[in-house]
Formats: structure tokens, sequence, C-alpha cells
């Protein structure tokens, strides 16, 4: 480390974000940091609506008749939510914005391998995401965001083709993501950054990339064949055309089981950050956690006949399923453990990131649990189709990767933005978020033990109490949500300048000015340092110093 | 990562900002198309697999159903296929040595057998077109309705039913023909796009022995839609020919 070590980068003038003005320096961008921001734009629209959805399905459950809706239109209002919430919000979720914007700074790299295609994967977004929107605005989807055939393909009366066709758009963005990150990784790291010093979030976000681009293509197909099956009644899924639903439920859940793990293992990156930073210690077993992402890729494409076990699928191939995803808990227990071990004799600082990851572990220790009990074949039985799935996977998706997101938003807002969120603001929401989210699900998980089942909008009399809690719960959530969408505009403008390195810390892109400059560093990186190795505060070794003054100068 | 450390004095013009030199941004680019060669191998995999059920399913339907299938034809257009790949590998040498002229006829010479695949494509559509052998329908006035051949009847553009196969089951062999087969055309049209592209570039003297990732990623994809089809075509037209002549 060299001597003048202390002091650290001044805020520059320029940065990516006033380096060009004006509407087409944003929207014919390849700065990686900038399309990490249209994309952060895009999917909190998509977040919103989602979340419209679902306060109208907590408002038709708030009483046991279905007095909101008719059963038709709530059949597409949970629908909606559903594929909103998982093509155009969780699977971009972190990858596209934080990691987009991460990636190439935590290795120093000046951008990711292919910036236009980059770039790409951002229209292709809002291309796939318009053509949804025209088939919700046209007259909506009623199949499920499963899109069972023959129903999908024959019966039901809704635009299946354009929805279908806005998820097999929005596919290849997500498979152009995952591409760019997997090059980026292997071919542009800085001089000096080997596999073994890469921050945890990078393991993670190979893991979820190589998910990506193996699971992606085959939802591609299968939407499209679907398609075809639908306008042209050619078709190999209609039992009437002579071909098999459930081979159409194995090729989507090929997909879509991976697929929650391109939800998670992202924000399983995060909070690795967040617990190592947070505590200020070296993770627990690094190389374990790095690898138990890349097993969760793996064994999470082996699990998804767990999806199927009461279908014509074969016993044994049950059986199979079924100990393949008690299999899958392994990796995960690994994080989880790693994690907890970590803070072990710690210097635990209680921010708002460090909540939200805190927080995770909880909440994703519930859900994973309680998918134990879904691999089991006999419990399985009992609970298929209930509100227990439903509060199992939220736990999951919401409990998890939800606050994994807003976990790392707030971790990297200053660097994103230069700017400081409200800390008071940021514990107290974190807190309502996790009363209102608990509330809103532990309810469901009794709900569905004593057999209330998903996707109807009425429901037995005795169900009320938990639906009422629920209702009530997801009103705290929503509220707590809005907090944070409405201060971290607010900070945009007034929050407190950020330094180069608010938390005092070792990894790379905290050694460039916040926000960064356009090709993130003022000289290539070259590392010498270990991940999470901690130096006293202010001692972190700072890359191109002045270099943005001189700039201006 | 010897690449990183070893700074260029002058950057060949081709080279991106954010890439540290050639080497590294030739790698970049190679490594990008093999990942995204792996995604087609996953997307033209779901097919495989309805393939390989049905095929299971209603053997005698599958090879009744190939038996129709033009064999020459499709021999042909694999001959045409494997030696485009030759033509093409060798333009991504002469690029390599610096030989520009052979380059660009070895491209041209690809481009042409491409485009004759594809004729040679269009030629079998047409025919299983008069025989009304689009699945369901795929073409809005001409539904699937083949002419059964009655026993001893050898009339080729009548379907001849093997063993306990129907129609219906014939059908879903013709969709996923269709769909193999149609996809596949359409890698090889944006295959022909592709090399458009690179005969252009050739032409304006871009590609060199320091700059020739474009030629050779472009080269992978080709070789790969190549050998997508030497899956087909015996998966497709080669079934139960022991049935016809036994």
């Amino acid at each position: 480390m060299i001597d003048e070590a202390f002091e650290l980068p001044r805020p520059s003038k320029v940065n990516y974000i006033n380096a060009q003005y004006g509407l087409k320096s944003w929207l014919l961008t390849r700065d990686h940091k900038r399309i990490a921001l249209l994309y952060l734009g895009s999917i909190t629209f998509f977040f919103f609506i989602g979340g419209l959805y679902a306060m109208m399905i907590r408002l038709e459950l708030l009483t046991p008749q279905g007095d909101l809706f008719h059963s038709t239109t709530y059949n597409k209002v949970f629908t909606q939510h559903g594929i909103l919430m998982v093509f155009f919000f969780l699977i971009p979720s972190i990858p596209a914005t934080l990691g987009n914007f991460l990636v190439p700074m935590m290795i120093g790299a000046k951008d990711l391998a292919f910036p236009r295609i980059n770039l790409l994967s951002w229209y292709i977004y809002m291309l796939g995401g318009l053509i949804t929107i025209y088939a919700l605005l046209a007259g909506g989807v009623d199949t499920g965001w499963t899109f069972y055939a023959p129903f999908s393909t024959t019966f039901s009366n809704s635009y299946v083709v354009a929805a279908g066709l806005g998820i097999f758009v929005n596919g290849f963005s997500s498979i152009l993501t995952g591409l760019n990150f997997i090059v980026t990784i292997h071919t542009m790291r800085a001089p000096g950054m080997t596999w073994f010093r890469l921050p945890l979030f990078i393991w993670a976000q190979y893991a979820t990339s190589l998910v990506m681009i193996l699971g992606t293509p085959v939802i591609a197909i299968t939407v499209l064949l679907l398609a075809f099956e639908r306008v042209a009644h050619v078709g190999i899924f209609d039992p009437a055309l002579g071909g098999d639903p459930i081979l159409f439920q194995h090729l989507f859940w090929f997909y879509s089981h991976p697929a929650v793990y391109i939800m998670v293992l992202p924000s399983m990156g995060v909070v690795s950050e967040l617990i190592a930073n947070f505590s200020r210690k070296n993770i627990f077993g690094y190389k374990f956690v790095a690898f138990s992402s890349l097993a969760i890729a793996v064994f999470g494409f082996l699990v998804w006949g767990h999806h199927m076990f009461v279908t014509s699928q074969s016993v044994y191939a049950g059986m199979i399923f079924s100990f393949l995803s008690f299999a899958v808990a392994i990796p995960s227990a690994v994080k989880v453990f790693n994690w907890t071990a970590t803070l072990y004799k710690s210097s635990i600082s209680y921010d708002t990131p460090m909540l939200y990851g805190l927080g995770f572990i909880g909440l994703f220790t519930i859900g994973g649990m309680t998918g134990l009990f879904l691999a089991a074949l006999a419990v399985d039985v009992h609970l298929t189709d209930t509100y227990f799935v439903v509060a199992h996977f939220h736990y999951i998706m919401v409990g998890g990767a939800l606050m994994g997101y807003l976990g790392g938003l707030h971790y990297w807002l200053p660097k994103i933005s230069g700017r400081m969120y409200p800390e008071g603001w940021g514990r107290f929401s974190a807190l309502v978020i996790f009363v209102g989210f608990n509330l809103t699900f532990l309810p469901q998980f009794v709900a569905g033990y004593m057999g209330m089942p998903r996707r109807y909008h009425a429901y037995p009399p005795e169900f009320q109490v938990f639906n009422v809690l629920s209702s009530a719960g997801a009103s705290i959530l929503g509220f707590g949500m809005l907090i944070p969408a409405i201060y971290f505009v607010w900070s945009m403008r007034y929050g407190k300048h950020a330094e180069a390195n608010p938390w005092h810390l070792p990894g790379l892109e905290w050694r460039t000015q916040s926000p960064p400059p356009t090709e993130n560093f003022e000289t290539t990186p070259i590392v010498t340092w270990e991940a999470y190795e901690f130096a006293p505060p202010g001692e972190t070794e700072v890359i191109g110093k002045f270099a943005g003054e001189l700039e201006t100068a | 990562m010897s690449h990183a450390v070893t700074k260029e004095v002058h950057h060949h013009p081709a080279l991106q900002h954010h890439f540290e030199d050639m080497d590294q941004q030739r790698e970049a680019g190679t490594l990008g198309m093999w990942v995204f060669l792996v995604t087609e191998i996953m997307f033209f995999g779901g097919m495989f697999l309805a393939y390989t059920l049905y095929r299971s399913t209603y053997p005698f339907a599958f090879a009744s159903a190939s038996n129709h299938l033009d064999i020459t034809l499709g021999a042909v257009n694999t001959g045409v296929l494997i030696l485009s790949s030759f033509t093409m590998a060798m333009s991504v040498y002469f690029t390599q040595i610096g030989k520009s002229r052979p380059q660009i006829l070895c491209l041209v010479i690809t481009l042409v057998l491409g485009l004759t695949f594809l004729g040679i494509k269009a030629v079998e559509y047409k025919s299983k077109y008069d025989d009304s052998l689009f699945p369901g329908r795929l073409i809005p006035n001409r539904p699937f309705g083949p002419t059964v051949a009655q026993h001893g009847d050898s009339d080729p553009h009548k379907l001849h039913l093997l063993g306990n196969a129907t129609v219906k089951q014939v059908e879903l062999f013709y969709w996923i023909y269709f769909a193999m087969t149609g996809m596949h055309a359409l890698h090889m049209i944006i295959g022909a796009g592709l090399l458009t592209f690179l005969l252009y570039g050739s032409i304006k003297e871009r590609y060199g022995p320091e700059y020739y990732s474009p030629v050779e990623v472009i080269g992978l994809y080709w070789h790969f839609v190549d050998i997508v089809w030497i899956f087909l075509f015996p998966l497709l037209y080669l079934l139960g020919r022991h049935f016809e002549h036994g």
C-alpha cells in the first residue's frame, strides 16, 4: 500500500451521470452503469404494476365471498400479477440493475464484454414488456403464469399468444445478460483479480448467468410452440391433437424451477457481501459459499419434477425428484450456516443494508425449510395447490429475492447516485417491510395447511381470519415499500453527498469516486488483496486519486 | 491474464475502448459465441425432447411419415452443408494467414452453398404443400389432409401407413418436422445474412491476421447450424427404412 493512501478521491465533477446530457445520451448509451439505471427505472415500473395486482388480490380475499371481481377477472388478476412479477421484475431485478452496474466494477473492468449487446438486451426487455402490456390492456390472460396446456392452447379465451410472445421476447434479454456476464467474468478481470479473489456477489452472478443461458432457451421454444399450437391448431401438448400436456409441464418447469434460482442466487450474492462487509470480517468459508452458488445452479436443474408429483409422472421419477429436491437444500444451508458463522465474534453494524441482510437469512430459512415439506412426496399430495405453496415461494421470492434486492440498493446507492439515503428512515422502512411481510405470508402457511386452495376468488368462511391478517400485512408491506421509493427519489437531490468509500470497505467498487467515471477507474487497477481483506478505516488503497480533477482542469 | 499486463504501443483500429488489447477482445468474442451456441443447443433441445417422446410413442407413424420425405434431396442437402462447412473453415484459415482473395472466394462459395440448401429445402416444402402435409392450419386454406394409399398402391404422393400408424400421429411428425427444419432454415437465413456482412467487410479489407475474430466467430455459428442438420437428417429422413423393404 502506498503512503499517501489515506486521502480518498474527492467528488469529481465528471462522472458517468453528468458526462453527457440529453435523452439520446441515455437511450444510445453503451455504459453498463447507465444501462443499469435504464433497467432500474423500467423494472420498478413493472414492479409497481405487479404490486397493484397483488393489492387487488388481497382486497378480493378480504371476504370469503367473491364481491370485488368475477371469478374470470380474478383469474386474470393473479395471472398478471405472476407474469409481471416473475418475468419482468424478479428475474431481471438484481442481475440487470445491480449486476449490470457492479460486475465490471467489482472485477476492475471498464465495461461488460459486449456493451452494445447489453444495450440491446434492455431494448429487448422493453419490447417484451410492451407486448405483455398490450396483452394486459387488450383483455388480459387467465391461464396462471404457468400457462398449462391444454387450457392455454385450446380453452382459454384470453390473450395467451400475446403474453407468450412477450415472455418469449423478454427471454432473450435474460439470455444476453447472462452471456455478457459469463464472458466478462472470464475474460475481463483486472490483473491480480484471480477467481478466488472475486467478491462472492460475482460468483453468485456467474452461477445465475449459467442458469439463465441454460434454462431460458427452453422456455423460449416452449412458449413459441405453445403459441403455434394455439394459432395454427398444430401441436404436441394438447391431447386432442395427439399431444401430451405433461410434456408441456416438463419443459415449462425445466426452466421455471431453475428460474427460482435466477431470482434468489443474486440475492444470496448480495447478502454474502452485506454480511461480510457489515460485520467487517472475512466471510467464513469463502470457497464453500462460492461453490455452493454453483452447486445450487447445477442441482437446480435436476429438481423440476417436484412440481409434478400429483401428475401422471411415474412414482420412481417422483422419488428421485424428491430426493434431489432435498439435496438442493444442502448448498443453501451451507450458505446460511456460513453467514451465521461469519457473524460470530465480528464487529456488526446495523445499518439499513445489514438489516435487510439479516432479514434475508431468517426469511430465506423459513422459505427453504417449508420447501422441504413440499419436497416430501406424501406431504406434497396434501399441500399441492394450497396456500402453503403460495406462502412458501413468496418467502423465497419476496422474503429472499426482494429483501436482497432492497438491501443491495441501499448498500450501493452511494456508489450509484453519489448520495446517501436517510439512515433513520431506511432502518424504519426495513422493519416495517419485515413485519408486513411476515404478517402477510405466515397466516397463509396455516390456511394452506388447513386446505385453502390457491387461485380461487372465494373461500369457505373459516379461512377468513387468516386472509384478513394477510391482507392487513399486505397493506403494511405496501406502505413499507413506498417509504424507500420516496426517500430514494428525495435523496437524488437532497441526500448527503457520498464519499468514494462511505462504508470503509476493501472492495474494488469502493476504490473509485462516487459516482464513478464513465470508464470506472482512472487507471486499470492491479489487485493485490484478497476479497474481504479489511484494513483500518481510511487505509484502503485508492486507484487514480486525483485524476478526476485533472480531467476537469 | 498476461494479455492485460502487456500494453500495446499502437492500437489496432478495430480495438474497442473497453478491452486492453486485441487478444482479450478476440478471447471475449470467441467465448461469447460458444456461450451463445450453448443456448442454441438448449433451444433446439426442447424440440429434440418432443421428437424423442413421440418417436418412442408412435414408432410406426414416424416411420411412415419419414418414408414420405425425399431422402435424395435430404442427402444432397447434407452434402451441400458439409461442403459449406469446409469452405467456411478455409475462409477462416485464409483470413488468419492474410490471403484476402481466396478468403473472399471461400466466403462466396459458402454463401452460394447455403442458398442452395435453402433452395432445395424450398422445393421439398413445396412438394409437402402439394401433398397437403402442412399440419393443422399452419397454411390457413390448406389444412392437413394427405391421401392415404390403399394396399398395393405405390403412388409416391400418397401416404403409406405402416403398422398401426394413424394419420393424426403422422400429423404430429410433420409438425415436429416443420418446427425443427423451419427453425433450422431460419438459422440458415440468419447465417446467410451474417456471411453477406462478412463478405462486405472482407471486400473493405477489414480482416486479416491481426483481426479475424468476426470471421472465426461467424464460422463457429455456421458450423453449429450445419451440425444441427447432421442430427436432423438421420432423425427425420432415415427412419424405418427396413419397414419399407421388409
